[in-house]
């Protein structure tokens, strides 16, 4: 029945287990203006997914500007010294491809998927706007309204999406993973067209940006047509390491009530900061993924799904979530939605009941078997979809990882230990670095003012 | 806009692309079930996709819901395992089942090493033919869907859709949410479980597709093995869906900042002579991409909306065209006016060659690109045979699109698109929207 959890609003708190492969058909190369690339060959059909990321994103803005990675993203459809605005994906489409873009704290992705004898073209385009961009006012302004109806219709219509903004900025106390990604509503009222452009000249460079085709492709063509199209770009002088103000030591436990009036089954998330992937240093980030599985992997079988839904019937719903690409300090989080006949303090208390269980208990051996024959197994099915093979490549090598880091990853979970997640589950469930959320509904039975 | 970059464009513009080498084989079991396979050798793993005519369309009176908790309880305990037990087995040989009810169908989607495809069948097929409906489950995954049936009541695209459907089809399943109400859910017992198990996965109702790392002469014992344990007919008939949504407006007070907008009327068949023009023009009123009519109209001239588009729903018994947005609540009847005078624009007008060009281009184009992935191909094999094409549909499919002339579209527009016949069920607090008609 894990199918239903999604209605229950809670997916994107959730993670598959991020593998990947140590792939055959994956090769790499830099041009001479620093621009990356890795090419992922599958000539099982003719069609290719061509990817620019940019090592940019929500996490890099400057003060007060909150959003403007978003913005710009949807104003890079907008036009360029040779495009007319929209023509972008107007030739895309008339090619039979399909095209967007996507931004996170730490990276801004485009991407298009076509057919395999069209990517020379999608490299001139893509190589056009990363530096021949044009915006006018008027377009900006109407893009501007574009961009509040996307947070009106994704978080201000979503009480789940509003209180995991709020958690955020009680998580991080001075690291901008605190600031929404498509930045709060009173900022994005106020971005200019300067905004962008500075943004834009500053971080759209070929030597901020990593190149991924992946699909039915020749590694070497590929080369010779990013050479043509990217390699002639000029590249942002002195574009020094990323560097963002960094958490000071956390020192107390943080709480929040969020009370909606559209909350239909009420939840309690407890998450913790926890260290990240690091280049040549991913074991403790290994482990931890799979306390994750081991504590909230599955409902049936996880130690909170089999204790909390299946043994004593108190959960609608248990889940834990960790994903180590992220470039600072990721989280770590538990969700329990109680049955409705508990309360979300009751609920907190399973949580910490579940913790101290494995803490005295340890782990049961069979389980870790299970999770790492999946893990083995993961590593097949993956090689299914092009695009998300891409993305697994892009979303590392942005957030500070390496091509040999993506490469080791299954090896590294391959080696966890009973001993190694115990001792990271010691070390990140500490209430210090914490913040406990409640979502619930208001008491009364009146109309909801939000 | 520099000419030369146009030229150039041009210059690169290349015929569409041959369609994909997918090469579909009928495979007939000995004891006569019939698959499509697509073999797919290069990654050591298997794709089957079930989809069971009828789905929560069966429901009998009364017990509406009783597909769909009988669907969700299929992985939770089979044959001599408990649902833990089930679960952890799965686990062991990581394969992945899932399971879905819609209102025409019940859906299996599996994925399975080659390494363990004879224990992964094992498993689906107790799931299949010996659920449990053990009582600890059946309450367990009765408190979930009734936690969603809750959430639903609080989610204003689900208000929209429950809406939409209660006024378009009062005497049809249709009508009714699948999930059932919280009365029928909770009286739904352990026999009509069974009944609704029995009534719904039935030999003469499924349709198979299957791609990936296994031949016909071994997909042809496996068939069996999986589905012969089934009866072979049972279940109700369902009667047509008459729609009976007249032209106008259904605002459903609700409070938040953006109102969500589901709109529609009836639409075309896949059979009907009119479904390829319909597609087309479906395609640029409101179809994928920044490129359809409403798009631009709505979102990139005046950022009314994040995003709109429309659809062709072409169910089992009845056929739509429907479109959905969501918008501030003070910008909604700007963006319905707009999309009513775009429906009469092209209904009066059609389509500009141009237009025609652009949207056949991308359409056969596109459709190449859609086999790439055993679990897509499955899919796609299973979707080919519910709608009752023949096996060498895929490489006839572009013809059709290409076939499509401009007069085709206007002549379509002009029977389908009506404006007076639209109707808006609007969820939240639009200025100057109220119920009635236009």
């Amino acid at each position: 029945m894990r199918h239903h959890l999604t209605a229950l609003g809670l997916a994107a708190a959730t993670f598959a287990l991020p593998v990947q492969a140590a792939e055959p058909g994956v090769t790499t190369f830099t041009l001479d203006n620093g621009m990356d690339a890795i090419v992922i060959e599958d000539h099982r059909a003719p069609v290719v997914v061509h990817m620019v990321w940019y090592n940019v994103g929500a996490a890099d803005e400057p003060p007060g500007k909150s959003g403007i990675a978003h913005f710009l993203e949807h104003l890079m459809f907008k036009g360029t010294e040779t495009m007319a605005p929209g023509e972008f994906s107007e030739v895309v489409a008339a090619q039979g491809g399909t095209d967007n873009a996507f931004t996170s704290y730490d990276y801004t992705g485009y991407f298009q998927r076509v057919a395999a004898d069209r990517l020379g073209l999608m490299m001139q385009m893509e190589a056009d706007r990363m530096r021949n961009l044009v915006l006018d006012n008027e377009d900006m302004l109407t893009e501007r309204q574009v961009v509040l109806e996307e947070r009106a219709q994704r978080t201000d219509s979503n009480p789940g999406s509003l209180f995991a903004e709020q958690r955020m900025a009680l998580q991080y106390i001075n690291h901008p993973y605190r600031i929404p990604i498509i930045g709060w509503r009173h900022e994005i009222e106020q971005l200019t067209l300067q905004d962008a452009l500075d943004f834009y000249e500053t971080f759209y460079a070929p030597n901020n940006a990593t190149l991924i085709v992946a699909g039915d492709v020749d590694p070497e063509e590929v080369r010779n047509l990013a050479e043509t199209h990217y390699g002639v770009l000029e590249p942002t002088p002195g574009l020094g390491a990323r560097e963002r103000p960094s958490e000071p030591p956390q020192i107390a436990p943080r709480r929040l009530a969020y009370e909606d009036g559209r909350v239909s089954n009420p939840y309690v998330i407890r998450s913790y900061l926890a260290p990240e992937r690091d280049p040549g240093d991913q074991a403790d980030a290994a482990a931890l993924t799979i306390l994750a599985e081991i504590l909230g992997g599955s409902g049936a079988t996880s130690l909170m799904g089999r204790i909390l839904e299946q043994e004593e019937g108190i959960a609608l719903y248990t889940s834990a979530f960790y994903s180590g690409t992220s470039y600072d300090d990721t989280t770590f989080g538990l969700v329990v939605v109680p049955t409705p006949d508990r309360t979300v303090e009751q609920a907190e208390a399973d949580i910490d009941r579940m913790i101290d269980l494995l803490l005295t208990e340890g782990i049961d051996q069979a389980q870790l078997d299970r999770i790492k024959s999946q893990i083995r197994a993961s590593e097949i099915y993956n090689l299914d979809s092009l695009q998300s093979r891409a993305r697994q490549y892009g979303i590392a090598v942005t957030t500070g990882l390496t091509v040999e880091d993506v490469e080791a990853w299954p090896r590294q979970l391959a080696a966890v230990t009973q001993a190694d997640i115990l001792r990271v589950a010691r070390e990140v469930f500490d209430m210090d670095r914490s913040v406990t959320g409640y979502l619930t509904k208001p008491t009364e039975t009146v109309e909801a003012t939000q | 806009m520099i000419p030369s970059f146009r030229a150039l464009a041009l210059a690169v513009f290349l015929p569409v692309p041959a369609i994909a080498a997918v090469e579909i084989q009928e495979v007939t079991s000995p004891g006569g079930i019939t698959a499509w396979l697509v073999e797919e050798p290069s990654i050591p793993f298997v794709a089957i996709e079930l989809a069971f005519e009828g789905g929560a369309n069966l429901d009998l009176p009364g017990k509406r819901g009783a597909t769909h908790l009988m669907t969700s309880l299929l992985e939770e305990g089979a044959g001599d395992l408990d649902a833990r037990g089930f679960a952890e087995a799965t686990e062991m040989l990581a394969a992945g089942f899932s399971f879905d009810t819609t209102n025409d169908t019940v859906t299996v989607s599996a994925e399975f090493l080659t390494e363990s495809r004879a224990q992964s069948v094992e498993l689906l097929r107790d799931a299949l033919t010996a659920p449990r409906f053990d009582d600890a489950a059946i309450t367990r995954v009765r408190d979930q869907v009734l936690a969603v049936i809750a959430q639903h009541e609080n989610d204003p695209s689900e208000i929209a859709q429950t809406t939409k459907a209660a006024l378009a089809f009062p005497e049809h399943p249709y009508g009714s949410v699948l999930e059932g109400t919280r009365e029928t859910v909770s009286s739904l017992t352990v026999d009509d479980l069974r009944t609704a198990h029995r009534n719904a996965l039935t030999r003469d109702r499924v349709k198979v597709g299957v791609t990936g790392d296994i031949t016909a002469a071994e997909l042809g014992p496996l068939l069996d093995d999986l589905l012969g344990g089934l009866p072979e007919s049972g279940g109700p008939s369902v009667d047509e869906a008459d729609y009976a949504l007249p032209g106008g407006v259904t605002v459903v007070d609700f409070p938040s900042p953006q109102s969500v907008v589901l709109f529609g009327h009836e639409g075309v068949a896949f059979d009907d002579p009119d479904y390829f023009p319909a597609f087309v023009l479906n395609h640029i009123l409101g179809g994928s991409g920044f490129a359809s009519r409403l798009m631009e109209e709505v979102r990139v001239k005046r950022g009314l909306t994040y995003g709109i588009g429309t659809g062709l729903s072409a169910r089992d018994y009845s056929e739509q065209i429907v479109g959905q947005f969501s918008a501030s609540n003070d910008k909604t009847s700007e963006a319905v006016e707009l999309i009513r005078a775009e429906w009469r624009r092209l209904a009066e007008e059609g389509v500009t060659e141009a237009e025609l060009e652009a949207a056949k281009t991308f359409l056969t184009g596109a459709y190449p690109l859609r086999f790439d992935g055993n679990a897509r191909i499955a899919g796609i094999l299973v979707g080919m045979q519910d709608l009752g094409l023949s096996i060498d549909y895929i490489a006839t499919r572009n013809d059709r699109v290409a076939a499509v002339t401009q007069a085709d579209v206007a002549r379509v527009a002009a029977r389908l698109l009506d404006p007076e016949a639209l109707h808006f069920v609007v969820v939240g607090q639009p200025e100057g929207l109220e119920t009635g008609a236009f």
